[in-house]
């Protein structure tokens, strides 16, 4: 009983944390700029894929790290300049479609690139599982809850104690504001699109030795990433991670105990119920709206 | 109601009355059968968007529901095809005033997460339920017979959804003209200030929710019967995304602008298959270009270039 339940558990908060990676891009570019990136699900299938690629290559595990990581950062940064920044102010449905194009060309060139295999990459520490209570651990497990623990703490530093991360935080409340009081808010664009692509790129990576990769594994993760930052109130980033993990794991406990066939379907559920009960989501704030 | 309205509406007539004759062979003819369909889905699809303000993302869900009663209900039951696409028809209906009731007494973009999410939860039940909807490999469409006549060929199935169009394109001009339509665009200018005048928001978007998806899954069962065969693909997020682009590439508001923008987006395809692999790399970075420098959509953009001022 225990055993099962904690087997459930590990692989929950093991795939919730990488939602919890994607829904801090999520708020972090909602934050800045009030856009829902439906290219955030591509970038985490970018540093997946690139990982494997770069890792075939032959170079060694860091450098295979650090070039999955900036290169999809690169392409944020891309896509931000030439496809979000001209079109500031423009209506939402708008912004929604073009992020939702620039997953497609991401998507397809990835597609043209490599193909459409799916491709694993070797654990970082080796296969050999933890024994705990009866239920075993993969040692990549530990990678992805390490890395997106230091990650939560290494931003919650980022924004609570240093200039940048204040500015940012300063355009997140009130944009008008933040430029009268002279922060560079296109900065602050340009940021965040780096700060989630590369979120989003880091939690493919982790995941990719555990659930493989292929050019349309983006979609499903993405929309789970969205919904995990609904969950805790879009916005709020302590609510993005509480979200991520706990749409993992509910994930897993469905599909363990309840339907397997219907796991994809119990984030959706999930967000059905919070926008019916709690639409603020867990974390949100009250809003008032100025007439 | 403006005269000139009435102009595109006798131009869309003449148009769809001498197309089947000069189309080349039955590929155009299809292909102007599918523009039809998506068309009447769009201009319902736009209502919402551009009159209400709000996106739906799960808009192929309901298209789903349509097109798998039409598919279910008779082979499995024996339902006469009309029955059944009205039951479906009910039921996405029901499912849309369910879900957009509690949904739309908040402000902001929630309809757009709950369609998403119903969206995709209709598409898993669909791909799961295999004993009745054949799984991913979807299923035949028994064909529809109208008091006794079979609706079979392409030419037959032309003349229905052109018939269904220009009711769809009258009814829609008529909407917005009326007080309904005025209230709905009271909304989209502000909301604030048309709920100081009494109108009553929510019930209005939800409204119009309702009507989009009762048509939207009118269309999908057409949609089934007319293919003849149908699978989970047809109800899933990418269909509900083309539907969304069909609205924003022709033009938000725009009757005709939906028009335009099926019918661009339906043929995109078939023009973008020479492209052997990168389609999707062309199709998104087509949806960013219009996006980018037509952001009202072409139906209005070109409207207010050539001066015509009034779009609707």
């Amino acid at each position: 009983m225990l055993a099962e339940f904690l087997q459930f558990l590990f692989s929950g908060i093991t795939v919730g944390a990488t939602y919890a990676l994607a829904a801090l891009g999520f708020t972090l570019i909602y934050n800045a700029s009030h856009v829902i990136n439906f290219a955030q699900g591509e970038f985490i299938m970018l540093g997946g894929m690139l990982a494997v690629f770069f890792a075939q290559m032959g170079l060694p595990l860091p450098a295979v790290l650090v070039l999955a990581i900036l290169v999809p950062a690169l392409v944020g940064v891309l896509v931000e300049k030439l496809a979000i920044e001209p079109v500031k102010g423009a209506e939402t449905v708008t912004l929604i479609i073009i992020t939702i194009g620039a997953s497609l060309v991401i998507r397809g060139l990835v597609q043209v690139w490599l193909g459409k295999n799916t491709f694993s990459l070797p654990a970082f520490s080796g296969d050999e599982p933890i024994h705990v209570l009866g239920a075993t651990l993969l040692p990549q497990s530990l990678w992805v809850l390490g890395v997106t623990a230091l990650v939560v703490v290494a931003l919650w530093y980022f924004f609570n104690r240093t200039l940048q991360g204040k500015a940012m935080l300063a355009t997140s409340f009130n944009r008008t504001a933040a430029e009268l009081v002279g922060i560079n808010t296109s900065w602050v664009l340009f940021m965040s699109f780096a700060m989630s692509a590369a979120l989003g790129a880091l939690g493919g990576i982790l995941i990719t030795p555990i659930t493989l990769t292929s050019y349309d594994v983006g979609i499903m993760l993405g929309l789970k990433g969205f919904v995990a930052a609904v969950v805790g109130g879009l916005g709020n980033g302590l609510g993005a991670v509480v979200g991520g993990l706990l749409v993992g794991i509910l994930e897993a406990m469905g599909a363990g105990y309840v339907s397997s066939a219907y796991k994809d379907a119990i984030p959706f559920v999930l967000i059905l119920l919070i926008l019916f009960f709690m639409p603020r989501g867990l974390f949100g704030g009250k809003s008032t709206d100025r007439v | 109601m403006n005269k000139r309205i009435y102009f595109g509406l006798y131009g869309l007539i003449a148009i769809l009355l001498v197309l089947p004759f000069v189309v080349p062979n039955s590929f155009y003819l299809d292909l102007a059968v599918r523009m039809a369909i998506n068309a009447i889905i769009v201009i319902g699809l736009n209502l919402l968007i551009g009159f209400a303000g709000q996106i739906s993302l799960g808009h192929a869900g309901f298209l789903g529901i349509g097109a798998y009663a039409s598919a279910v209900l008779p082979m499995h039951f024996g339902w006469h095809p009309v029955a059944a696409m009205l039951t479906g028809a009910m039921a996405s209906a029901l499912l849309a005033a369910l879900v957009a009731k509690p949904i739309f007494k908040l402000k902001g973009h929630y309809l757009a997460m709950a369609t998403l999410g119903l969206g995709i939860i209709i598409n898993i039940a669909l791909r799961n339920e295999a004993q009745w909807t054949g799984g991913p490999d979807g299923m035949p469409v028994m064909p529809m017979a109208l008091f006794g006549v079979e609706i079979a060929s392409d030419r037959h199935w032309y003349w229905v959804v052109a018939a269904l169009l220009v009711l769809t394109v009258w009814g829609s001009l008529n909407l917005i003209d009326s007080p309904f339509g005025r209230a709905l665009r009271a909304l989209h200018g502000s909301e604030v200030a048309s709920q100081v005048v009494g109108v009553n928001v929510a019930r209005y978007k939800v409204s119009i929710f309702v009507l989009s998806a009762f048509s939207a899954s009118i269309m999908g069962s057409i949609s089934a019967h007319y293919i003849g065969f149908i699978s989970p693909n047809f109800a899933d997020f990418f269909h509900s995304i083309e539907l969304v682009t069909m609205v924003v590439i022709g033009g938000m508001a725009s009757v005709y602008g939906s028009i335009v923008g099926a019918v661009l987006l339906t043929a995109l395809p078939q023009a973008l298959a020479t492209f052997e692999g990168w389609e999707t790399v062309a199709f998104g970075a087509i949806l960013m270009l219009c996006m980018i420098f037509l952001p009202r959509g072409l139906v209005p953009t070109l409207a207010a270039r050539f001066g015509k001022g009034d779009d609707k």
